[in-house]
């Protein structure tokens, strides 16, 4: 940690996350993690009254934001982690947010440059600074977008190499596997989820994109069912078919996929939980949990 | 009046709105005088073919509206159907045919946005989409434009909306050349003790306007553009085509719902057509009050704007509402949190009048009632057109045998009509709101419906939306009927139980015989399918004047059907899912190739009597279907349809995750081209893993039944029970035809 102050939400949060070992912070009550393992995932009967939760994952609702609801539904109904919605003029996060989401849409109508407005929304400043803070923040299509746009990940997404919207389910190669964002998942395993987006050509200047190889920032690539990256399996003409990246520190990551559109068996599969769901265990392994 | 000087009202400038000369006189007997420019206005556009139903009135109420499911038939923004559970689906199609033809990405995206206003105005969350797309041949560079540009307006529209659109059907004919076909098809669910309805009560009640700014836009773009036919001066109509915001339709929606949920409304109208005009006549007519309306209250984001225009402006993403009053500052506040402009434009009257001021003065004072339901109602002479019997003379034994069914099989799967379209649906999103299970590219799309606090329920609606438009034309009466069916027919084949349905009837100018005899039997036919399928009518639009020069499109009465599945997760899709499945046939093969995709495109004829409707026989079909998934005894069921048994086929054997193949061997006595490839309506190929039982329910059911092969391997055999097979192709190579059916054609395959 730096000697910076750090401002009040984001304390709250530097319990959360594993990075910064267990400390206890505000009136949370602390459970061993271990309790946390019955509610894990979705569907079990076994789990009939769920325990309390004070985990709180913060959607940010934009206006224009299309898949708020949807994410919020991926974490509170199917992951029984809870979730809110945050609405973007609100100064501050709630303070019992260990985790913010900038969901999917078209912030503003993305009539500038596609998160180019939402950046100024009044909660972004409150978002950087939990970043800032260590806090985790996940960006799914339009809020990676936003991400880039604020400066919190490098790059920027262009139109489409067809000049097309696009929605389809692809296949995604997963290009490291650790906590807060893919730790449910294996290095090089092949997960199955849709994308839908006109603006999702990935770029960064060649010095950027080698230092994010260097670096191991790049978390998911585009690729075939085998899970081979190629020409081919590139919906998009992202650089080194990338579908998402995180930031040096590992805290924020964004990608164009939308992994809450892969949570139930029988509507889309289930290769979204595994991504967030890594981030549930991150807050909860954090302490963050009931 | 101020600096602004009105144009002189008379005979002349009424024609030029598009009155008759018997109009103009009625209006004048109404008002007992001449009226005010803005006056005169106001009754064009009330009083136009798009708004006023005056041609098409007379028919409109032959049809089937109640049934024990309607909460609201047509009359409402939309049909209310109760689905159960306290809930229940909202839903309507629209056409927004000349503003596409002319400005092809605004005009289907502010078709998109027209359709979810008519849904959400009611209360309902606009969850889904289908889009109904008729343009002309792909070869001509006009209409790949056309597609492209249509493509892109739904989408941009739906995609930032945040609505999902869950299937559609696209058709390329050279009779929509000079008039392209863009219907939008919308559903929202609702809780049925929250509906709200176009209704201006409450004497003092405030009026009050939400949305966007009023402009110049679109004014006149429904009674001039919309009422009128084509000539080669069209593009010139270019500024009466309206421009869609849907960022702001997003926030309106949000902003509407969430008013709603409070107590604080009375009535509330989108302002579509006509705009302030319409919206207000319509609220103040279905209660029998009147409304004053001060224009200087109303938000506009252009100076200088006169009453005429602002009553006619078509500016979208705009609502009127009225209040309880006392409770402005509540509405205000919603409104202003979503950054909307909201402003109390008026008062609800008891003096069954519509009085405007503008800067002090009154400039529209009159009565509602003659306004709103005195419009015109036209009897149009019908004549059967002369050269009926000409398309439909077809002697079968005349016609040259198919000699290669593979050739034949390949040609059809490559046509952009029965090629694939996911060149169109994935630009489109069909996955937000994550209620998606069937997506687009089956019969019909299937949603999982959620419940009043927003988690999922049991429950599914299946949705299709169909037309047969050569059908059509060879026998209206027939071909509308077989629209009904097939639309239902898809919807039943998830396992769904077809509710109730709603048109979009696209016809030719109605100052014709020859169209209005069309559009008679047309409305007939829908009439007679409705009631036998019991599926009324629960809400529609008649779009006229699709022809150019004095050529009409082909009759194409649009339907789209809404069923219902108690238990979502029980439903059958229309692939083939897995090898070693028993291949069962529902249903009736005939010697029917009249009017067919084989004839058309292997004989380059357009010409006979459509295939027979059984409609009982359709019915049947449905409780079989209905029975046979929720039995899990149906595995896959598959409508045949456009290109036949072969196509069908083949379409079941490439369209599921993974490629499945099959052996047919087909009994039967009629030509093996009319066996392959006739389209006798009322058949499903089914696939079951148990077809004794299945065949035994058939049997009960009173559906005829039969085991025709297996499903395996990876290529498809289909030949006569005897004998060596007609065709014997891999899979793929057939998929790979059928997937580059439109890309190949647009230079992208």
């Amino acid at each position: 940690m730096t000697n910076r102050t750090i401002p009040r939400e984001s304390a709250h949060f530097v319990a959360a996350l594993g990075l910064f070992g267990r400390v206890c912070v505000g009136k949370l009550a602390l459970v061993p993690v271990e309790e946390d393992e019955q509610f894990q995932g979705a569907g079990s009967k076994s789990r009939l009254v769920p325990p309390p939760r004070f985990q709180l994952f913060s959607v940010i609702q934009f206006p224009g934001s299309l898949d708020d609801r949807d994410m919020r539904f991926a974490f509170d109904s199917v992951l029984k982690a809870s979730a809110q919605l945050v609405w973007h003029k609100e100064p501050e996060l709630p303070p019992q947010t260990r985790a913010v989401v900038l969901p999917g849409g078209f912030s503003y109508g993305d009539y500038l440059r596609c998160g180019a407005m939402a950046q100024y929304s009044p909660v972004m400043a409150a978002v950087r600074r939990f970043a800032e803070a260590g806090g985790p923040v996940l960006g799914v299509c339009n809020g990676f977008q936003v991400l880039c746009e604020t400066g919190l990940l490098p790059g920027a997404l262009l139109r489409n190499q067809n000049l097309h919207f696009g929605c389809e389910f692809v296949h995604l190669r997963v290009e490291r596997a650790n906590p807060p964002f893919t730790s449910r998942t294996a290095a090089g395993q092949v997960l199955r989820i849709p994308i839908k987006n006109g603006e999702g050509a990935y770029f960064a200047a060649p010095q950027e994109l080698a230092r994010l190889e260097a670096n191991g920032q790049v978390v998911l690539r585009y690729c075939d069912e085998s899970g081979t990256v190629d020409e081919a399996s590139n919906p998009n003409g992202s650089l080194a078919n990338i579908a998402g990246i995180a930031n040096e520190r590992g805290n924020v990551f964004g990608l164009m996929p939308h992994p809450e559109h892969a949570v139930e068996a029988a509507i889309g599969g289930t290769d979204g939980l595994l991504l967030l769901g890594s981030l549930v265990d991150a807050v909860r392994a954090a302490g963050g949990g009931r | 009046m101020s600096d602004y000087t009105e144009p002189v009202v008379d005979l002349a400038l009424a024609r030029e709105h598009g009155l008759t000369d018997a109009e103009y006189a009625r209006i004048v007997e109404i008002l007992g005088r001449t009226p005010s420019f803005p006056e005169l206005g106001i009754f064009s556009v009330m009083w136009s073919e798009h708004c006023s139903y005056k041609s098409s009135k007379k028919y409109l109420k032959t049809l089937p509206t109640q049934g024990a499911c309607v909460l609201h038939g047509p009359g409402e923004n939309a049909g209310v159907v109760d689905i159960g559970g306290g809930l229940a689906a909202v839903f309507k199609i629209e056409s927004h045919n000349h503003p596409s033809f002319i400005a092809p990405v605004q005009g289907a995206a502010t078709g998109v946005g027209g359709i979810l206003r008519d849904v959400f105005t009611m209360g309902a969350r606009p969850v889904a989409n289908l889009d109904s797309l008729r343009l002309g041949p792909l070869d001509q560079p006009l209409h790949q434009y056309l597609l492209a540009g249509v493509v892109e307006g739904v989408g941009s529209y739906g995609n930032a909306v945040g609505v999902a659109t869950v299937g559609g059907e696209t058709q390329f004919h050279a009779c929509y050349a000079g008039n392209i076909l863009v219907n939008a098809f919308n559903l929202g669910i609702i809780e049925t003790d929250k509906i709200f309805l176009a209704r201006a009560s409450g004497v003092g009640n405030p009026v009050m306007y939400v949305g966007s700014k009023t402009g110049r836009d679109g004014i006149h773009g429904a009674s001039l553009l919309a009422s009128a036919e084509f000539d080669a001066e069209s593009e010139a109509k270019l500024p009466t085509v309206q421009v869609g915001d849907p960022f702001t339709e997003k926030c309106l929606i949000e902003a509407c719902l969430e008013l709603m949920a409070t107590d604080a409304v009375v009535g509330i109208q989108d302002m579509g057509a006509a705009g302030l005009t319409c919206s207000s006549f319509e609220m103040a007519s279905l209660s029998g009050t009147g409304i004053a309306l001060d224009l200087d209250a109303v938000p506009q984001r252009e100076t200088g704007m006169i009453p005429y225009e602002l009553l006619l402006s078509e500016s979208q993403e705009r609502m009127l509402l009225v209040a309880q009053a006392g409770r402005e500052e509540e509405v205000a506040e919603i409104f202003r949190r979503w950054d909307l402009d909201v402003a109390v434009v008026g008062r609800v009257t008891d003096d069954g009048r519509m009085r405007i001021q503008w800067k002090g003065e009154t400039v529209v004072d009159i009565p509602v009632d003659p306004v709103a339901k005195s419009s015109p109602e036209l009897d149009r002479p019908v004549a059967r057109p002369a050269d009926l019997g000409e398309r439909q003379k077809l002697d079968l034994a005349s016609v040259a045998p198919e000699e290669d069914f593979e050739a034949a099989l390949c040609e059809l799967l490559g046509s952009p009509n029965l090629g694939s379209k996911a060149w169109i649906y994935r630009q489109y999103d069909q996955l937000v709101q994550g209620d998606t299970v069937i997506r687009p590219g089956g019969d019909a799309a299937l949603i999982r419906v959620r419940g009043r606090d927003g988690e999922p329920t049991a429950k599914g609606l299946a949705m299709s939306v169909d037309c047969n438009p050569r059908w059509c034309w060879l026998d209206p009466h027939v071909g509308a009927m077989a629209a009904v069916a097939e639309a239902a027919r898809n919807v039943a084949c998830t396992g769904a139980r077809p509710l109730a349905l709603t048109n979009c009837l696209n016809f030719g100018s109605p100052e014709r015989p020859e169209i209005m005899w069309e559009f008679a039997e047309a409305t007939r036919g829908i009439s007679e399918a409705a009631v036998a399928l019991e599926t009324p009518v629960v809400s529609g639009n008649v779009s006229f004047y699709n022809e150019t020069s004095g050529r009409a499109i082909y009759p194409t009465p649009t339907i789209a059907v809404v069923g219902l599945l108690e238990s979502w997760e029980h439903h059958a899709v229309s692939h083939f899912s897995q090898p070693g499945l028993s291949i069962v046939l529902l249903g009736e093969s005939r010697e029917e190739l009249g009017g067919s995709e084989w004839l058309a495109q292997r004989r380059g004829l357009e010409a006979g009597l459509p295939p027979v409707v059984d409609l009982a026989h359709e019915k049947r079909l449905h409780g079989l279907l209905a029975a046979g998934v929720a039995r899990g005894l149906i595995r896959s069921a598959h409508d045949v349809s456009d290109g036949g048994l072969a196509v069908a086929f083949a379409e079941c054997a490439f369209t599921g995750p993974a490629r499945v193949g099959a052996t047919v061997r087909l009994p039967g006595t009629i030509r093996p081209d009319a066996l392959l490839f006739g389209e006798s309506t009322g058949r499903v190929v089914a696939t079951t893993s148990d077809a004794k039982a299945l065949i035994e329910l058939a049997r009960e059911s009173g559906v005829p039944a039969e085991c025709i092969g297996e499903t395996g391997g990876e290529r498809l055999s289909v030949g006569p029970i005897e004998g060596e097979p007609w065709l014997d192709v891999e899979v793929v190579s057939l998929y790979e035809r059928w997937r580059d059916a439109i890309p190949r054609r647009l230079g992208e395959s």
